[in-house]
């Protein structure tokens, strides 16, 4: 398992494997869809989600969107950093707007998620 | 997270202003039938923009109905609670159409173009509602309605540079140029309207046009506007915008079943100028007093209270948030609200059910921003 690679949900989450955790977030076409984000409300430390659960929303001045975990497992830590500068999900989500890291439950679960490349090609087929 | 993808439908209206605020990156959304950009760069810095130096936006999607004849004054007065016998050429009011019950078909600003000249500008959402109502109570009046919303394309130049942007364009004199007055004028060769109003609380002039190229307006107004950072500025920014300046908003604050008296919007009824539809309804809920009014609020801490949202006052459900928002340029979350007329007290504390949560907040002092005048 590479462990820089990430992997990406239909619903626009992101996880990255670093051993037996995940750092989670949102990605980039996510957060230009948002807008600018003013808050979150993440989740707690030791919650427990399953795969697609929403574990977390993200309010830009437009919208409310629930965040989906897209793996299940237990939150181990969250990016509580995020409170008073909401704007980093925006700046650089895929790696200082991360939002949680959770243990992984099962790491097949993985292969429900795409590549970034398939990611890529999968956002291509939904602009028609 | 859940996105709604945006197909494009070729049943959506555009603008002729579409492609130019496509090309400049335009988000484009549905809006009451309308292709409309949300945002451009983004709403937060739309927001500041128009704030502190000028924005620009196309309104072109809002409905301009003309009311001409020997009997048009009459007409509206008999058809809106503020006094049209106060307006000459060129000046505007903003005004309502009002039902037998005092309560809203709309807002709307009414120009006097001329004698027996009027142009009233509505609401995107309204403007086919608007005109069968201005038909259906025609009567015997000697007037001629027309919905001329097709013809015109509308600019909004918004902000404290507006004047600066605006005025090497046009031999118009703006600096004379009071709030609410208008002239025609010309930029570029092109007639066009220009009047000092606006819907987000700050300076500005409102642009109307018959051009079948106003891109050519448009974009010398963004380029007179580039020294001063001028922004294109899409729908996000204007509710934003209109919130702060607690300019009510059709659909969300008011409508069919809210009284003018209960929006606050007492100040333009005049009753002294006679019986108009509504009057007598709103006379009587003047002497007996108000049972519920609008009020704004803004929440102690993080969250954002949004239309819908259920008001709580000691646990007892009370109302709904008619419209909220993350306020830009007060960095809070604030509201509005109509309660019952016993709890409507500046400094009631107030609480927000959010997603099962209760947000707490307090009633505050409207408007929630004032420009300064200089």
């Amino acid at each position: 398992m590479n462990p820089n690679e990430y992997f990406f949900a239909e619903s626009h989450e992101w996880i990255k494997i670093e051993g037996e955790t995940g750092t989670v977030g949102i990605s980039d076409f996510a957060q230009k869809q948002l807008g600018d984000v003013v808050y979150i409300e993440l989740p707690e430390v030791g919650a427990v989600y399953d795969f697609h659960q929403s574990f977390g929303v993200v309010e830009s001045v437009k919208a409310v969107s629930d965040i989906y975990s897209p793996v299940a497992g237990e939150v181990v830590e969250v990016n509580s950093g995020l409170n008073d500068s909401p704007e980093l999900l925006n700046e650089d989500p895929q790696n200082k707007g991360w939002i949680m890291k959770i243990k992984v439950k099962d790491e097949s679960e993985l292969q429900k998620l795409m590549s970034a490349l398939d990611y890529e090609k999968y956002l291509e087929s939904q602009e028609d | 997270m859940i996105i709604k993808y945006f197909k494009r439908s070729s049943t959506m209206k555009k603008t002729h202003l579409f492609e130019c605020q496509q090309s400049l990156g335009g988000k484009m959304i549905e809006f009451f039938g309308w292709n409309m950009p949300v945002e451009f760069k983004g709403i937060i810095d739309e927001h500041m923009a128009v704030r502190k130096k000028a924005g620009l936006f196309d309104v072109s999607h809002m409905g301009e109905i003309s009311v001409k004849g020997p009997e048009s004054l009459q007409f509206l007065q008999y058809l809106t609670p503020n006094d049209v016998s106060r307006l000459f050429p060129i000046k505007a009011q903003y005004t309502a159409l009002t039902t037998e019950k005092g309560t809203f078909v709309d807002d709307l600003l009414i120009y006097c173009l001329g004698e027996n000249d009027y142009l009233l500008v509505v609401n995107a959402a309204n403007t086919e509602k608007d005109y069968e109502w201005i038909l259906s109570h025609k009567g015997e009046f000697k007037v001629w309605i027309e919905n001329e919303s097709d013809r015109y394309t509308q600019m909004a130049l918004q902000g404290p540079k507006a004047l600066d942007i605006l005025q090497p364009l046009t031999e118009l004199r703006l600096d004379e140029m009071k709030m609410f007055g208008a002239s025609w004028g010309s930029i570029a060769g092109e007639k066009v309207l220009i009047s000092r109003t606006g819907y987000t609380g700050e300076d500005g002039f409102e642009i109307y046009t018959h051009s079948l190229k106003p891109e050519r307006i448009y974009n010398l107004i963004m380029k007179s506007g580039k020294p001063y950072n001028i922004l294109p500025i899409g729908l996000g920014a204007r509710d934003t915008l209109r919130l702060e300046a607690t300019l009510l908003l059709y659909g969300n604050d008011i409508d069919d079943a809210t009284t003018v008296l209960e929006a606050g919007l007492g100040w333009l009824v005049k009753f002294k100028k006679g019986d108009f539809l509504g009057s007598k309804a709103l006379l009587k809920q003047k002497e007996k007093g108000i049972k519920k009014k609008i009020v704004g609020f803004e929440i102690s801490g993080r969250g954002i209270a949004r239309s819908h949202y259920p008001v709580f006052i000691r646990g007892e459900k009370l109302s709904e948030v008619t419209s909220g928002t993350y306020s830009p340029y007060l960095k809070k979350s604030i509201g509005l609200t109509y309660l019952p007329i016993e709890f409507t007290e500046v400094g009631t504390e107030i609480s927000i059910e959010v997603r099962g949560k209760f947000l707490q907040a307090k009633i505050i002092p409207l408007p929630f921003y004032k420009r300064e005048k200089n």
